[in-house]
């Protein structure tokens, strides 16, 4: 390591970049703090959500499901041979969890007020009351999950050996809470159909948000298995190296299948709720984007990708899917949300908003590399077999 | 330290979330509606009657100490623009004119409705708002976190934010003048209004009054109460003229009260944590198995193959150890042949030499 970085100039790309990013969110940081919403967002009494609901919480946490997806994968329905995902994918599901949480300091009035529906008093009527307490216990979860890592690296073997054994239980927590929370996302929408284009209003949203999440999990797990690959090739070892193809297909498979029954269930909301003549609207028009585009046509990439064995076109598709995902998320929350108001009422994010996106998608990326290039995430610790 | 009974029941409830949703009635299950607390107040706003003087603006702000506006109330030309409720306004009057500009304008209010089953106090993951036994919707800034699902969730658009605060923002809308319902005084926009339009009672009669208005001039009213139905009903209901939607109401909003349309998603929670853990450790189960089985199989083929290979070995063997028996016998016969054979032809030649000898 010492070795390497002797080696490498201390201006990289990656760190210039990084660090504008930092400096500039730190700057938008003390806006917010010191100036409040108004300084730093364009909300209004319209538009009471904006990016840092409809990117940072919604989006975060759909594409934050490879931790859930994965684990379950291997620990329950017992694909052992995608094992090697496992970890990386838990990480990212950490750091995801935990980045959204601090994304909301940004977002609410009183940040430090947040834990007080659990410990001043509980609003359970409400789906973002069921939305906080899981994700509040599913990144606990995800923390003691993902501990055996560090735990190796800092060599506490027998923390470690105990957290192993709390697999199952921790597995099938996090499923649940998965399951929960994510469905409870769309869930909170239900309570606004006279504001949400009735394309995406649907009784099944909690059914939608749910099973996307298992396709934005699959996705994200390929997406990031090949950035991983491309540039932390050296941290990997020869399972990972080996698997890396098999669980890209393995899970490119499975992404194609849950795609073709999310475009049924998204065609079966149109007919339930008879929404067929939108379809010729403008807005229409968008949802078919979003339908065939980022719906229909991923799943049938992926099964091409499967078939021809082709890993170009699986990691192509992959990132084509993760972005339907947010195509969906911010559809849902900002584009079809509030579509019955005029144009000067419509919500567009403020410069600082999108700065403070980047600039918590900028720390994730930092804290990823810091934990992979120092940690047994991308290779098996010498001292422990298959954990 | 003194806890309070609410608060030790909130711990309770946050304790066990699963269970304290499930202290609350699941409306899906049942056929209840809820009409309203008992002699609860109402007031009917009808725009026939309004003249758009903004007295009830006026007297909603002193009431309310709420800021000075820019332009003050008796500044009439402030009704041109389209306005909203905002931080400092809890509630506006419109001017609209939906029989075309030659015609006199009709006036339309936008304010909290005071629903009777509030989709704000629905989605509040705090419990800052409450339906007060006065019809008002309270709110407790002490609570309120700021995370503006109210505002998401209210289908009249009512709350507003403090978005300029930085320290303690809060949401900001119509109170009903709750402390003065409390003390038996009028609404303060009630009392300021000059002509009428405004009119406190309990809801059953407000809602008396304005069919009566209905029926007894049809030629003026359109037949319909708005808010008596209107997303299961509010406290706050209306006469026009005109179609509703011509000021500022919208008609699509429909009969349903909000805590009903989110019921169905909360009533899946406890099921989901209820069934979830036991399918999946079936699935569990099965893949253990499946993979004990697997792995049995496998020693079994592996302990087979053993075995045949070790008879096979065996019968090899002793077919080689029977080879290698004839073999010797067959060697130990031919050299004892071949013995004899010599033995038999030395005598022979010593015969023949012996005879030799003797002749």
């Amino acid at each position: 390591m010492s070795h390497d970085a002797a080696h490498k100039p201390i201006m990289s790309p990656f760190v210039i970049v990084t660090g504008i990013l930092l400096v500039i969110g730190l700057f938008i940081t003390v806006m917010r703090f010191t100036g409040g919403l108004a300084a730093t967002t364009n909300l209004s009494d319209y538009n009471p959500w904006g990016i840092w609901i409809g990117f940072d919480l919604l989006v975060g946490v759909a594409l934050a499901a490879g931790g859930y997806v994965t684990s379950a994968a291997v620990y329950i329905f017992g694909m052992k041979r995608y094992h090697s995902a496992v970890r990386p994918a838990l990480l990212t599901g950490f750091l995801g969890y935990a980045l959204v949480v601090f994304a909301l300091h940004y977002d609410v009035g009183q940040p430090w007020r947040l834990p007080y529906p659990f410990i001043m008093q509980s609003g359970t009527t409400s789906l973002l009351f069921e939305v906080g307490a899981c994700v509040a216990l599913y990144l606990t979860v995800l923390f003691i999950e993902f501990t055996p890592a560090p735990l190796e690296w800092l060599g506490f073997k027998k923390a470690r050996n105990l957290v192993v054994k709390l697999t199952m239980v921790l597995t099938i927590f996090g499923v649940v809470l998965s399951t929960l929370h994510q469905s409870s996302l769309g869930a909170l929408y239900l309570i606004a159909p006279s504001k949400l284009h009735p394309l995406w209003y649907s009784g099944y949203l909690p059914v939608f948000f749910f099973v996307s999440s298992v396709v934005a999990g699959l996705s994200m797990v390929i997406f990031e298995g090949s950035l991983s690959f491309r540039y932390f090739k050296d941290k990997m070892d020869e399972a990972h190296m080996r698997d890396k193809e098999d669980v890209a297909f393995g899970f490119a498979k499975a992404a194609s299948f849950v795609l073709a029954g999310y475009f049924a269930i998204k065609v079966i909301g149109i007919a339930v709720d008879n929404n067929w003549a939108y379809l010729a609207t403008g807005y229409g028009a968008w949802f078919l984007v979003e339908l065939l585009g980022f719906v229909a046509l991923p799943a049938f990439l992926y099964a091409v990708a499967v078939r021809d064995r082709s890993m170009t076109l699986v990691k192509y598709t992959a990132g084509w899917t993760v972005l339907g995902i947010v195509v969906n998320r911010l559809n849902v929350s900002l584009i079809a949300f509030n579509w019955h108001l005029p144009a000067s009422e419509r919500y567009f994010p403020h410069w600082m908003e999108i700065g403070i996106s980047l600039f918590i998608v900028t720390i994730g990326v930092i804290a990823f590399r810091f934990i992979v290039t120092r940690m047994p995430v991308l290779y098996e610790h010498p001292d422990y077999e298959a954990h | 330290m003194s806890i309070s009974r609410r608060r030790f029941l909130s711990w309770m409830g946050a304790a066990g979330a699963g269970t304290a949703a499930l202290a609350r009635p699941g409306h899906s299950a049942t056929t209840q509606h809820f009409e309203g607390y008992a002699d609860a107040g109402a007031v009917l706003f009808d725009s026939v009657i309004c003249i758009g003087c903004r007295r009830c603006e006026a007297a909603c702000n002193q009431v309310n100490d709420l800021p000075a506006p820019e332009r003050p109330f008796d500044d009439l030309t402030v009704l041109d623009e389209r306005r909203r409720t905002h931080w400092d306004s809890y509630m506006v009057i419109n001017k609209y004119y939906p029989n075309g500009k030659e015609n006199p304008p009709v006036y339309g209010r936008m304010g909290c409705n005071h629903c009777l089953e509030p989709a704000c106090a629905s989605a509040c993951f705090v419990r800052a708002f409450d339906k007060a036994p006065t019809a008002a919707v309270t709110y407790d800034e002490t609570v309120c976190v700021g995370c503006r699902y109210c505002m998401v969730a209210c289908p009249f658009e009512i709350p507003t934010y403090e978005y300029h605060k930085v320290i303690s923002p809060r949401i900001s809308k119509c109170t009903f003048c709750h402390p003065r319902l409390e003390k038996g005084l009028l609404p303060g926009c009630v009392e300021g209004c000059p002509t009428e339009a405004l009119t406190f009672g309990t809801r059953e009669d407000i809602i008396a009054t304005a069919k009566e208005r209905i029926r007894r001039h049809p030629d003026r009213y359109i037949d319909h109460v708005y808010g008596e139905k209107e997303m299961g009903g509010t406290s706050w209901l209306y006469l026009s003229g005109v179609p509703f939607s011509q000021v500022g109401k919208r008609e699509d909003l429909g009969y349903i009260a909000a805590p009903k349309l989110t019921s169905g998603a909360l009533a899946a929670v406890p099921i989901v944590v209820g069934l979830w853990p036991v399918l999946l450790t079936g699935i569990y189960a099965v893949s253990k198995r499946r993979e004990k089985i697997a792995k049995e199989e496998k020693e079994n083929a592996v302990a087979q193959a053993i075995s045949a290979e070790k008879a096979e070995a065996e019968a090899k063997l002793t077919q080689e150890k029977e080879k290698a028996k004839k073999d010797k016998e067959a060697a130990v016969e031919k050299a004892v042949k071949k013995a004899l054979e010599d033995a038999a032809k030395e005598a022979e030649e010593a015969g023949k030499k012996d005879s030799e000898e003797e002749s």
